[in-house]
């Protein structure tokens, strides 16, 4: 063997005899020595060198160890009485059995050590990780997954299922309601259910059965599932109210719903006039929606700018916020129902607390133009608007702007939207007759998620979310390209404020101070409220 | 209605209550109980420690948690002896601390607040999991231990290798290759590949450990260094004019002409970057992904043969015949540090696994140890043969070559070293030496080729299978590969402290202010100059134009003259109030009074 060639060692002037660290070999050298003193040799072996060294070597030929006869010459030499070494030693030495898989069928072992000294470079690589997680984020970020078509005219309104996921209603502005399968994309059922607009649609809590309003004063109710073969599209009941209705919204357990038109009109689904009627000396209401968790409460917004809260229970109107602006609709927060979302026409979105209307919330700008409909998700966290500027964003509840805008080049004003009560989907129903599906998160991939992918999903996630106020980072994440003439808009909407902004700020200077003085964006839309 | 018999009772008893009687199915109320419980051994374990933040939180708390006491019951009545989760020591705690708590900012950002505690929860969860994952490693260090009054460095290589296992006796082993001179010697990352330069053109890669060739060339040509790549694949080899790559077939792949000279190379696994320092002072990097030079520095400072990086933050250090120590990144053209030594020149420079301790040896015959965070010396030594080459383990051993002796000291930062760890001695003068990642050996190439040693406790005996596996199959190393090149960091990243990027940048106004004029172009907070506008009628003489401007100041000193005057104001009412309700404090009759005089 290649270490019996070499030259003599620099180094020990003695040679030790070492035994095994191992404990069986140690106790079968020391075996060696106890028994070769103890019993073979009765007297010191002193004098007799040549007999002792006999003897070890006999010994050890026996315990069949690897020596050669020099050692045991050298080793008796330092010492005449057999001298023994500790030397302790261990050498890393794995078995490689422990870090390759057995079979080709298992799956390869990876041993982890997490100590950081083996983890160089941690915050760097985690950084590059992100960047790759966000850019590829935007590489896959496609929202749009189909349009349905079908409509004759404008979509005017729409409702969700309040049972089945994959069912949506959508009502046109000639008085056609649809009913669309959404996993086909396919229109499953169609009624002339008004003549001119369909102003408002709600399903029945139970999901059997839905209303409709429509610009010939009348309200309907329909079953879900559609005529049998040869039996005629007929309405389970139509009641005719005096005036034109423009919205209308279920109560959310009992047979109760509220219409809202010249006044805002509460039916008991038995009977054929309004049980409560509630006027404000207003004389028209765009919306009204009912409180998903204080099944009891109703808001509506007016035209005359204001919003205004009711009890069902109660007579007369609890109170009202008037704004600068009109409301077209608003949205409760399903998670926490004393916050609602209203679509002002002054392009933004305010989100007010029920019980402290002098000032919103948050106030919600991106869009630029007057924003036409709003709806929450199921989680609460967020909403989608839709606006007259032919996009449709998406705003954290709690963020003044947006995180993510959709817009096409065929999409026409948005007049109605719907988050999907999965949170997976957007539902948009514009002027241009169609209805289109969009991912609620653009870059989300849809299907069945296996396990690794999902956890993989998870941490880039996580990343970005650890690295996202890093500026290469952000630039990428917060980047969108708009249409040219929003793009534009909002450049000039931008200036235009800043312009006001500074307006103000030379008037207050050269005022008397104090008699001009600082009013929020917040408290800038509130005219006043009254109850 | 009370009856006036209880009215009666609740008379009599004033401040006291009655103790409701003992039901069957309460269960003995047991004060105290876990305030009273030992700590072990007196060693303040974290549960403990948990115990004393959570008793001094509001009553609310304090309920649940006796409510969660009372869940540590058994079925029977007994209690859990051991509740709650195993303690973790603190010292393996440390080991995984990554930074110190942020300080919590104030009550008004109590949403930033919430964010802190939440994310510190987690990484204080993290540092638990690791920390009690650590129990499980499976490998032990290695160690040799001599008997008392022995010293281990007497141990010679045979005998260690005699009484090991066959496998790491077989890591014991000697290369004859006296023909073409001494060789440089370089693991692949995972250590499983050796790849051995000739300085005159023998260039071989090995598996060492099955002692398999996986290729042998002689390139014809002087050969300065050679080192691998970040796979066992590709390794690139220093010619006397060219830099060359070659696969591990033995193909050239390239021939780099613009890294010429080459005299020393240096690998950055996590950037794929080749760092170069050549004869003609330069010293330069590739970017081997993507093959394109990153940055061509010339360090104006002479011949470069001393070369090394700090495997911590991918700092290459160069050591020159002045005794200064240089510190380079690829973003500047300046050093980043220089540092004074050695009196003589400096013959060779290493860095440790953590970034913390720099050896350095020079023409002096001195050894020393800088802390190379702080930029301070530690220790110094001195080797009567001096030290040519230096090399330190995973596991903190430095081996030093004087001459043909190969020393190993054991950690040599922390105690002054007397007496080496181990020795050895090749046939000719030692040439390269590097130790293997992950194996208790030291690779030494020499004047008559190469030598395997055995040196106990020098590896780190649990690799990670995800940075380094010395067992991946070829599927594992391919998709290491994909994923490295995916993280690849960029070179800007780097600098002197690689955790730079997760910290808070806390720019100070000013600095964020001069950031913005820059980007801007003008200072958006700068006061509008103020031209006096030009009047007809004669009313825009010099000096009617000087007394506007006059008036136009005054306006200004006026605005801070009012804001002073009524922050004074301000203050002195302020004062009044105090003074006032103190003195209305001061007035009232206390009890006490009567026993003044």
């Amino acid at each position: 063997t290649s270490h019996n060639q070499l030259h003599p060692l620099p180094l020990p002037d003695r040679y030790p005899l070492t035994p095994d660290p191992q404990p069986a070999l140690r106790v079968g050298k020391m075996d060696v020595c106890q028994h070769f003193l103890e019993t073979e040799d009765q007297e010191p072996p002193g004098p007799d060198k040549h007999v002792t060294l006999f003897r070890l070597e006999v010994c050890v030929d026996q315990l069949a160890l690897p020596r050669s006869s020099t050692d045991h010459w050298s080793c008796v030499n330092v010492c005449p009485f057999l001298f023994f070494y500790q030397m302790k030693v261990k050498v890393l030495s794995r078995n490689p059995d422990d870090y390759v898989r057995e079979t080709k069928l298992d799956i390869q072992r990876v041993p982890r050590n997490y100590d950081p000294a083996l983890h160089p470079f941690e915050v760097s690589r985690e950084y590059t990780r992100a960047l790759n997680a966000t850019k590829l984020e935007r590489v896959f970020a496609k929202p749009f997954l189909a349009s349905l078509d079908g409509h004759r005219d404008g979509v005017n309104c729409m409702a969700k299922h309040t049972r089945n996921l994959s069912t949506l209603l959508s009502g046109s502005c000639d008085g056609e309601v649809k009913l669309w399968n959404l996993t086909k994309h396919e229109c499953v059922r169609t009624l002339q259910a008004h003549e001119g607009f369909v102003r408002g649609m709600v399903v029945r809590y139970c999901g059997a059965s839905f209303f409709t309003v429509g610009d010939d004063k009348t309200i309907k109710q329909w079953k879900m599932e559609a005529p049998g073969y040869g039996e005629e599209e007929e309405p389970l009941n139509t009641i005719l109210g005096k005036t034109v209705f423009t919205g209308l919204d279920h109560h959310q357990k009992d047979a109760v719903f509220a219409t809202c038109g010249q006044q805002v009109d509460i039916w008991d689904e038995q009977r054929s006039s309004p049980i409560r009627s509630f006027t404000w000396g207003v004389d028209s209401f765009s919306s009204v929606r009912f409180n998903p968790v204080e099944t009891e409460l109703l808001a509506s917004c007016a035209s005359d700018r204001s919003i205004v809260l009711y009890d069902m229970r109660e007579s007369a109107p609890l109170k009202k916020v008037i704004m600068t602006m009109r409301s077209n609709t608003l949205c409760w927060n399903p998670m926490e129902a004393y916050y609602f979302t209203c679509s002002n026409e002054d392009y933004n979105l305010y989100t007010y607390d029920m019980r402290y209307l002098d000032r919103p919330v948050t106030v919600h700008m991106d869009h630029v133009s007057a924003v036409l409909d709003v709806d929450y998700s199921p989680t609460g966290k967020e909403f989608v608007s839709a606006s007259f500027d032919k996009t449709i964003r998406i705003f954290p509840k709690d963020s003044g702007h947006s995180r993510e805008v959709y817009h096409t080049k065929r999409m026409q004003h948005v007049i109605c939207i719907k988050w999907s009560s999965d949170n997976k989907y957007i539902l948009s129903g514009s002027d241009e007759m169609n209805i289109r599906l969009w991912k609620a998160n653009a870059a989300e991939k849809l299907g069945v998620l296996a396990p690794r992918e999902r956890q993989a999903a998870n941490y880039n996630q996580k990343l970005k979310e650890k690295f996202q106020h890093h500026p290469q980072i952000r630039r990428i994440a917060h980047h969108r390209h708009l249409p040219k003439n929003i793009y534009h808009q909002t450049k000039e909407l931008r200036v235009m404020k800043e312009a006001r902004r500074r307006k103000e700020r030379n008037v207050r200077k050269h005022s008397k101070p104090g008699s001009v003085p600082v009013v929020s964006e917040k408290e800038k839309h509130v005219v006043t409220v009254v109850k | 209605m009370a009856s006036p018999g209880e009215a009666v009772v609740g008379d009599t008893h004033v401040g006291e209550k009655k103790k409701p009687t003992s039901r069957y199915w309460e269960e003995p109320q047991e004060d105290g109980k876990n305030e009273n419980k030992v700590v072990k051994d007196g060693e303040q374990t974290e549960q403990s420690l948990e115990k004393k933040t959570r008793q001094t939180q509001k009553a609310k708390k304090r309920k649940q948690e006796e409510d969660q006491g009372d869940g540590n019951k058994f079925i029977s009545g007994k209690s859990d002896p051991f509740p709650g989760p195993a303690p973790i020591p603190e010292d393996r705690l440390q080991k995984f601390k990554r930074r110190d708590k942020t300080k919590k900012p104030r009550r008004q950002h109590y949403k930033l607040k919430d964010m802190i505690t939440r994310s510190e929860e987690a990484s204080e969860m993290a540092q638990k999991q690791a920390a009690r994952f650590d129990l499980l490693l499976p490998e032990d260090a290695g160690f040799l231990e001599g008997d008392e009054d022995e010293d281990t460095c007497t141990i010679s290589q045979e005998d260690i290798a005699d009484v090991v296992d066959i496998t790491s006796a077989t890591k014991y082993f000697d290369l004859k290759l006296s023909q073409f001179g001494p060789y440089r010697v370089d693991y692949s990352k995972t250590g499983r590949q050796l790849l051995l330069g000739g300085r005159r053109g023998h260039v071989a890669c090995i598996d060492w450990q099955s002692k398999q060739l996986m290729c042998e060339i002689n390139v014809m040509e002087s050969v300065n260094d050679v080192k691998w790549l970040h796979s066992e694949a590709m390794y690139a080899v220093a010619q006397k004019k060219w830099l060359h790559i070659y696969d591990s077939n033995g193909i050239e792949l390239h021939c780099i002409r613009k890294f010429n000279d080459v005299l020393r190379m240096q690998f950055l696994p996590y950037h794929f970057l080749l760092a170069t320092a050549s004869a003609t002072s330069f010293l330069q990097y590739l970017d081997v992904s993507v093959g394109k030079e990153v940055a061509a520095i010339c360090t104006k400072t002479g011949r470069l043969d001393v070369m090394c990086q700090n495997p911590h933050n991918a700092v290459i250090h160069l050591g020159h015949s002045n005794g200064t120590v240089t510190l380079w990144s690829p973003n500047q053209k300046e050093a980043l540090v220089k540092m004074l030594c050695h009196q003589g020149g400096v013959r060779s420079v290493t860095v440790d696994k953590t970034g913390t301790y720099m050896v350095t040896s020079g023409m002096d015959k001195k050894l020393k140890v800088y802390d190379i965070r702080a930029f301070k010396p530690l220790k110094s030594y001195f080797l009567p043969a001096g030290a040519s080459c230096l090399s330190l383990s995973q596991r903190g051993l430095l081996s030093a070559a004087t001459g043909d002796i190969v020393q190993v000291y054991r950690d040599v930062w922390n105690t002054p070293v007397s007496k080496p760890y181990m020795a050895h001695r090749v046939q000719r003068t030692i040439w390269g030496m590097n130790f293997c990642p992950f194996e208790d050996v030291l690779g030494v190439g020499h004047g008559e080729g190469f030598t395997s040693m055995l040196i106990p406790g020098a590896g780190e005996p649990n690799f990670d299978g995800l940075d380094a596996n010395p067992y991946r199959s070829a599927k594992q190393r391919q998709e290491w590969e994909v994923k490295a090149l995916l993280e690849k960091i960029q070179p800007e990243l780097i600098s002197l402290d690689p955790t730079e990027l997760g910290q808070v940048d806390r720019a100070t106004f000013e600095q964020r202010h001069q950031d913005r004029v820059k980007a801007l172009g003008f200072d958006p907070l700068a006061k509008e100059k103020f031209i006096p506008k030009y009047k007809k009628k004669g009313r825009s003489s010099t000096g009617s134009v000087e007394r506007r401007k006059r008036q136009v100041a005054h306006e200004d000193q006026r605005d801070v003259i009012r804001k002073t005057a009524e922050d004074k104001m301000k203050i002195e009412k302020e004062r009044k109030k105090r003074e006032k309700k103190e003195a209305v404090l001061s007035s009232q009759r206390s009890a006490l009074d009567r026993f003044k005089k």
